[in-house]
């Protein structure tokens, strides 16, 4: 079974699209995060994008990588977040969990036993930023040994040919980037998204998530429009490195927010 | 002793190894492209347009003219008597890079790909900066050819080479001081990444040393290869014979690699690349990868890096700004696992002691990067014979950093 398949099924059935928050798993410290990823469902979210954290993210802007480095002051391991994962499984059977991060890590912990890992601790799927179809081979070999999905980055430079590849390549679902850049950069325009969407939607039958550059409910709703999965990443890490001191405030933001974007997805 | 004749900086010779890295840029399980999805599709147009323009002999004819008139090359093979004569060995011939047109081997690169970049079309180039010579190096072209330029240096190095960072500004770039992580060059890659990624329509990525994603590693070897094709012939036109020995200092091992490439298949000369020992290896403080680091995949391309267990990149330390990262160029790596080449380090206080010897003993003051080059080599010397030849490829020159030597010595100027 794979829970990403069922959630887009299900919402596929009632028309829904999915909301997918990025949180960094150990922002701002390792003891809230099973806490926050249980507010995010609250909330409404459909898939939960748990950040591992890494020394050098190459591909984020100024406001995730910095709830790396809160995280890493705790020394948030790969471990550790495979053991967040696990505890935030015995409650919950239902919402997938993608880590995202960036390839390091799980170099170093080695790709069978990081499959074998993961799949234990109840992880759904995979998206490694820096680990383009070409060079995922080897890891995808020990991902679909225990039935974990790869998800792949598409971004507004990716040729057809390119597109090709990745969706042979691809599982649970496609991650469109939408802008030029780094996390948390820009606002992306809508129009020239909802195009490359549709393209892309002709050359696949996954389903098609957008994120970077979606900051408030009125872009989530226009994207919702024409995708199947909205993520929100560093306007929500932003709440987190505001309220980090306040621990209650904080879980209640964060189920407003995500309440939030949800009524604005689900708004008819 | 005949003279030296100019050699062509684009020429093959027959004993460069041109099998590696494969078409994704592997050496072995080393390199490759490790990189966000966003810039897949311009590294592989840069990868053609190198591809390209290196069988180009209308680009070959001007990199060479540049080569030539600007950066000053070839440069000398300087036989240093009287530091072979003290050390009591070998015969010691110094590559003088630190020659060149800024004062280092980084020009060699920056001027092949700022005439690719014009080439491209791009209007903008960007580069990262650990000593100050690469982005001073890139300034220097980008002035040349009217290019906006901008360069990243972490702000701890900022206050390291406090000149260097004035001459780029003199040069007309911006630098932009990065202030997250450890402050230094990798912090410097990641930003300089960030802006590429943002800016990838118009602008252009020169990295300065032989890592990052394929074709980096391959194209700026290819850029610095200039150096070790020099020396054979002016060692064989010198001397009737190949060196015994090769020495360079590895950083990410642009000019290591530049000199090593052509000798190669040669089995006889040995090849030594020096690490920066730090406060020493037992200490944990320093930037050898190769020494004591181990695989993984960073800034693009899987290498030998100082990382933690769980696969965090650690700091490095190094009294030379331009060897102090965490990763090596993944062609070292290769030539490591081989066993082509030796990768041995040198602490900082070895390799201060050099930079006066050789100071003192030759009048050239050598880049303290450079001085771990010659740290080994005073120690490789003595332990070979009076008709042997060494070859320590002089990379930098010294000036900027007789700053970090005065205040090192507790001297203030």
């Amino acid at each position: 079974m794979s829970r990403i398949k069922d959630c887009f099924d299900n919402l596929h059935k009632c028309g829904g699209k999915a909301l997918v928050p990025f949180i960094t798993a150990g922002d701002p410290d390792p003891e809230i995060t099973l806490p926050l990823m249980q507010a995010l469902v609250r909330g409404g979210a459909d898939i939960i994008e748990l950040g591992v954290p890494f020394s050098d993210p190459m591909a984020d802007g100024p406001v995730i990588q910095r709830s790396s480095e809160r995280a890493l002051k705790h020394a948030t391991s790969l471990n550790d977040v495979l053991r967040i994962v696990a505890n935030f499984r015995k409650e919950n059977q239902k919402t997938p969990v993608v880590l995202m991060g960036y390839l390091n890590p799980v170099e170093v912990m080695g790709y069978q036993e990081f499959a074998k890992r993961a799949s234990e601790a109840g992880v759904d799927g995979v998206l490694l930023v820096d680990l383009p179809p070409e060079e995922s081979d080897e890891l995808q070999l020990a991902l679909n040994r225990y039935d974990l999905n790869q998800v792949f980055l598409l971004s507004p430079t990716t040729s057809d040919e390119r597109l090709a590849l990745i969706c042979s390549k691809a599982s649970g679902f496609l991650y469109y980037v939408s802008l030029k850049g780094v996390t948390g950069s820009n606002r992306l325009n809508v129009d020239d998204v909802a195009k490359k969407i549709s393209h892309i939607r002709s050359k696949t039958g996954l389903p098609i998530g957008v994120g970077f550059g979606i900051k408030d409910a009125a872009t989530a709703r226009a994207v919702a429009g024409f995708s199947d999965a909205v993520i929100v990443g560093s306007a929500l890490v932003e709440r987190i490195a505001q309220l980090g001191e306040h621990k209650d405030r904080l879980i209640e933001d964060v189920t407003v927010y995500l309440t939030e974007l949800r009524t604005a997805i689900d708004a008819p | 002793m005949q003279k030296s004749g100019p050699v062509k900086a684009v020429e093959v010779t027959a004993n460069e190894e041109m099998k590696l890295p494969d078409a994704r840029g592997h050496f072995g399980p080393y390199g490759g492209r490790f990189v966000a999805e966003t810039l897949m599709g311009p590294l592989e147009e840069l990868t053609r347009a190198y591809e390209r323009y290196l069988k180009d002999p209308e680009f070959l004819a001007e990199l060479d003219s540049e080569l030539k008139h600007y950066v000053g090359r070839p440069s000398p093979l300087y036989h240093a008597k009287r530091w072979s004569e003290r050390l009591g060995g070998a015969q010691i011939y110094l590559k003088r890079e630190d020659l060149n047109h800024t004062g280092a081997h980084k020009i060699n690169n920056t001027v092949g790909q700022a005439l690719l970049a014009h080439r491209m079309g791009k209007t903008r180039i960007i580069a990262e900066t650990g000593a100050g010579q690469h982005g001073v190096a890139s300034a220097t072209v980008a002035a040349k050819l009217g290019l906006e330029c901008v360069v990243y240096m972490g702000s701890e190095d900022i206050k390291r080479q406090s000149v260097n960072v004035f001459r780029m500004k003199l040069l007309g770039a911006r630098v932009v001081a990065v202030e997250a992580g450890s402050k230094t060059l990798k912090d410097a890659l990641n930003e300089a990444m960030r802006d590429w990624v943002t800016n990838v329509d118009d602008t252009f990525y020169i990295i300065g040393t032989v890592a990052g994603p394929h074709p980096y590693p391959a194209m700026v070897r290819d850029f610095q290869v200039v150096i070790g094709r020099e020396t054979r012939q002016q060692c064989l036109d010198m001397t009737g014979h190949l060196p015994d020995a090769l020495v360079a200092c590895v950083g990410g091992g642009s000019n290591a690699i530049g000199l090593f490439y052509p000798f190669i298949k040669d089995s006889n000369v040995r090849m030594y690349g020096v690490e920066a020992g730090g406060d020493g290896i037992e200490t944990g403080r320093h930037a050898a990868p190769l020494n004591a680091g181990s695989p993984g995949v960073l800034h693009g391309n899987r290498t030998y890096l100082m990382e933690d267990k769980n696969g965090q990149i650690i700091d490095t330390h190094s009294i030379s700004a331009g060897l102090d990262y965490p990763g090596v160029g993944p062609e070292h790596a290769w030539l490591k696992d081989t066993g082509r080449a030796r990768y041995v380090a040198i602490n900082d206080d070895e390799a201060l002691a050099a930079f006066h010897n050789l100071t003192r003993t030759e009048g050239i003051m050598p880049a303290l990067e450079s001085s771990h080059a010659l740290a080994y080599t005073e120690k490789l010397a003595p332990q070979m014979s009076r008709d042997e030849i060494i070859v320590v490829n002089l990379s930098g020159r010294g000036d900027k950093d007789i700053q970090t030597v005065a205040v090192r010595e507790g001297i203030s100027l």
